[in-house]
């Protein structure tokens, strides 16, 4: 044992160190080969000071753009290519795998489930979240109230499921049952279910890990969205007998919309991307699969390169009209 | 006003209530997680984690030890001993001397045996045999009792998941990954970014919206590619396939986006004239950044640090795939998966496992969530 956390400790100190090196060798080592001090004339010497200076943005920005080129972009089209290849990656199959896929039954599962995924959890957390961070805005406990909502965000999605399943856990009829879920179901005078094996349904208990966590996001960023209403457009609607609700509907709900939208987007970007859930619960069982997990089912089960790659694809184009939108704004704002 | 006032009670108790009730909703799984952690095994398994303060009620037989046993006191022959044995509590409420009628006696009761000698169990499950006649039994009789179990906890069930399990030694890997992961990308993203704020270069606009492109690419699309590529180095060059450098640059190039895009706007502002004097007075951009950019920002440098220490720290599937499972590199979340795969159904040991998991993140979590909430704020509204 000991010798593992010394082993680690080596590992972790030597990766760390070695990066912070690289940085400061290089800045370094550009100062001195390129140095001006050795030059008396004041033109030769702005010039090489130049030229040492539009050398440095490089260094600067050089392993990011190397990174993510290596690790992003040249996987963007690597995968596309492999998506039109065989299984071994080996031959041309040109859209054959695509076809093969649309065709599967499993894989039209998963898609229905990530459209209800989709519909479902990025809603459901929003409102959620909206609802609790209006509901807490002026309590006196209302930041023990957001700081518990918010805590799940911290808990992995293994750890998430472990703690659902525990809650959706099954024992035999007239068992007495250890699973919150079952047990309320018992005291109401119902039958225990195996509920993860029902299928349809079976989804939306999977989708309710993702909306416990995801709330705490929601509510944290509408929340602080709230805080910046003008006070007076409150009291103005006050002073003119506006309720509660019509408070909430018409004077607040308005004015955070643009957050609101913001908050649904990034939550589904994540939705199109969840696969720990699905892969701790069921792993697609019982009609529960979804894109990201049969993705990863075609690549390191069934060993298929070109199917999991189409898959991957299919991922990605779904995200594509977000990133668009994105780049358009970020290009606007610095032009 | 008056209307509003009388109504105003009612609204509030109401908001309570419900802030309340979606509160205990969603705190009531984590705490059952918890609770059942520390219970006793066997009383996981019978019982709902809910029942955990109140005592179960079990039946249980004791068999009085043989005749030798005895003590003569004052002409009486007794035969006196505790019927539990390993020091457990229990309130023993009835008893008796078949398994039929285990409550013919209360507890404090006598009962007189056929042989005419009288025995005692009192209620905390002493027992007292008394006989005039010397006992010269060789196997004791059977005492069937019905008693209240205390509740118990037990750091027991965690001792076995770390030293049996494999969680102990997946907690070193998973520190292994994590640091270096959190680390290595903040560096280069935090040059990245003072070079896209402050210095003028060709293409630095392409860079910057080429990144924020790449903040919503879904890494399932790197996941062949770059597991190919390592594959292709490692047999070139005889490495291992898969290796902490392999995990750390994976997570390193998976985060960047996030991290230049934070840091960047961040930086971007930071006053202008601190940084121009300090490049009147002939300080390189390597000096500024590391003298006053670098202090400057460290609040979104811990923003940005929480993010990705809880996002390398919770991921399973890169781990997996880059790191995979055995081999002794074996991370935390995929040796939960293994459990809940092999020890589906031992309760005790799953929910012992992910609570090792999640607290060191929980901590993390809780003593850093300014920080957290900042870097989420800068992150989604723009």
């Amino acid at each position: 044992m000991l010798q593992q956390i010394s082993l680690a400790a080596f590992t972790i100190a030597l990766a760390i160190g070695l990066s912070v090196l690289f940085f400061y060798g290089c800045n370094i080592l550009l100062d001195r080969l390129m140095s001006s001090d050795s030059l008396t004339d004041d033109m030769a010497r702005q010039r090489q000071d130049n030229r040492r200076e539009s050398i440095r943005p490089w260094i600067f920005v050089g392993p990011a753009v190397l990174i993510l080129l290596v690790y992003l972009v040249y996987p963007v089209f690597a995968s596309l290519w492999y998506s039109l290849l065989d299984r071994n990656a080996d031959n041309f199959v040109g859209l054959s795998n695509y076809i093969w896929a649309f065709g599967n039954r499993t894989f039209q599962i998963a898609i229905r489930n990530n459209i209800m995924w989709l519909i479902i959890v990025p809603t459901m957390s929003t409102a959620f979240g909206l609802l609790i961070a209006y509901m807490t805005d002026r309590l006196w406990w209302g930041q023990v109230a957001r700081t518990l909502v918010f805590l799940p965000m911290a808990i992995s999605f293994v750890g998430a499921s472990v703690i659902w399943k525990f809650v959706y856990d099954f024992r035999g009829v007239g068992e007495e049952q250890i699973g919150l879920l079952n047990a309320l179901v018992v005291a109401l005078g119902g039958e225990p279910q195996a509920w993860i094996a029902i299928p349809f349904w079976n989804n939306l208990l999977l989708m309710v890990i993702l909306i416990w966590i995801q709330t705490g996001f929601a509510m944290v960023i509408l929340g602080a969205a709230i805080r910046g209403v003008p006070e007076d457009t409150i009291e103005a609607s006050i002073m003119e007998g506006a309720n509660n609700y019509q408070i909430f509907f018409k004077i607040v709900i308005p004015q955070i919309f643009g957050t609101i939208v913001v908050v649904w987007t990034t939550i589904t970007i994540l939705v199109l991307k969840v696969f720990d859930i699905v892969f701790a619960m069921t792993n697609g069982q019982w009609n529960s699969n979804v894109l990201a997990n049969f993705m990863y089912d075609q690549l390191f089960r069934a060993g298929d390169i070109g199917r999991g790659s189409a898959v991957a694809i299919v991922i990605m184009l779904a995200v594509t009209p977000v990133m668009i939108y994105n780049i358009r704004r970020a290009r606007q704002e610095h032009q | 006003m008056t209307t509003n006032k009388s109504k105003l009670p009612i609204g509030t108790i109401a908001k309570h209530a419900t802030v309340l009730l979606l509160v205990i909703l969603w705190t009531l799984p984590t705490l059952g997680l918890l609770v059942s952690s520390v219970r006793d095994k066997d009383q996981l398994t019978v019982s709902g984690w809910w029942t955990a303060l109140s005592a179960s009620d079990r039946n249980e037989v004791y068999r009085t030890p043989q005749g030798a046993a005895q003590q003569e006191i004052d002409g009486v022959f007794v035969i006196e001993s505790s019927m539990i044995a390993d020091g457990s509590r229990r309130i023993v409420n009835a008893w008796g001397l078949g398994p039929r009628n285990i409550d013919e006696f209360q507890a404090g009761e006598t009962a007189i045996l056929e042989d005419g000698s009288r025995m005692t169990v009192t209620q905390d499950a002493r027992m007292r045999w008394e006989s005039d006649e010397p006992f010269t039994h060789t196997r004791g009789i059977r005492v069937f009792y019905m008693a209240e179990v205390p509740p118990t906890f037990t750091l027991q069930n965690y001792a076995e998941v770390l030293s049996s399990e494999g969680i102990g030694r997946a907690f070193i890997n998973t520190m292994t990954v994590t640091l270096p992961a959190t680390f290595i990308p903040i560096l280069i993203a935090a040059f990245a970014a003072y070079a896209l704020a402050w210095m003028n270069f060709p293409g630095r606009l392409w860079i910057l919206a080429g990144i924020v492109g790449l903040l919503v690419v879904p890494l399932q699309i790197s996941l062949i590619p770059v597991l190919r590529m390592y594959t292709n180095l490692a047999g070139t060059f005889g490495w291992e396939a898969k290796s902490y450098a392999g995990v750390w640059l994976a997570h390193t190039g998976f985060g960047l986006p996030l991290a230049v895009y934070l840091l960047r706007n961040y930086m971007a502002g930071l006053p202008k004239e601190v940084m121009e004097s300090a490049r009147m007075d002939g300080a390189s951009h390597f000096d500024v950044f590391r003298t006053i950019v670098l202090p400057l920002s460290i609040p979104a440098l811990a923003s940005f640090a929480i993010f990705q220490f809880l996002w390398v720290w919770n991921d399973l599937l890169v781990a997996l795939v880059f790191l995979g499972q055995g081999e002794g590199k074996t991370v935390m979340t995929a040796q939960l998966i293994e459990l809940l795969g092999s020890r589906g159904d031992n309760w005790e040991i799953l929910t012992s496992g992910a609570f090792i998991t999640m607290i060191v993140p929980l901590v993390v979590f809780i003593s850093m969530q300014r920080y957290f909430v900042r870097g989420l704020l800068a992150g989604s509204v723009k």
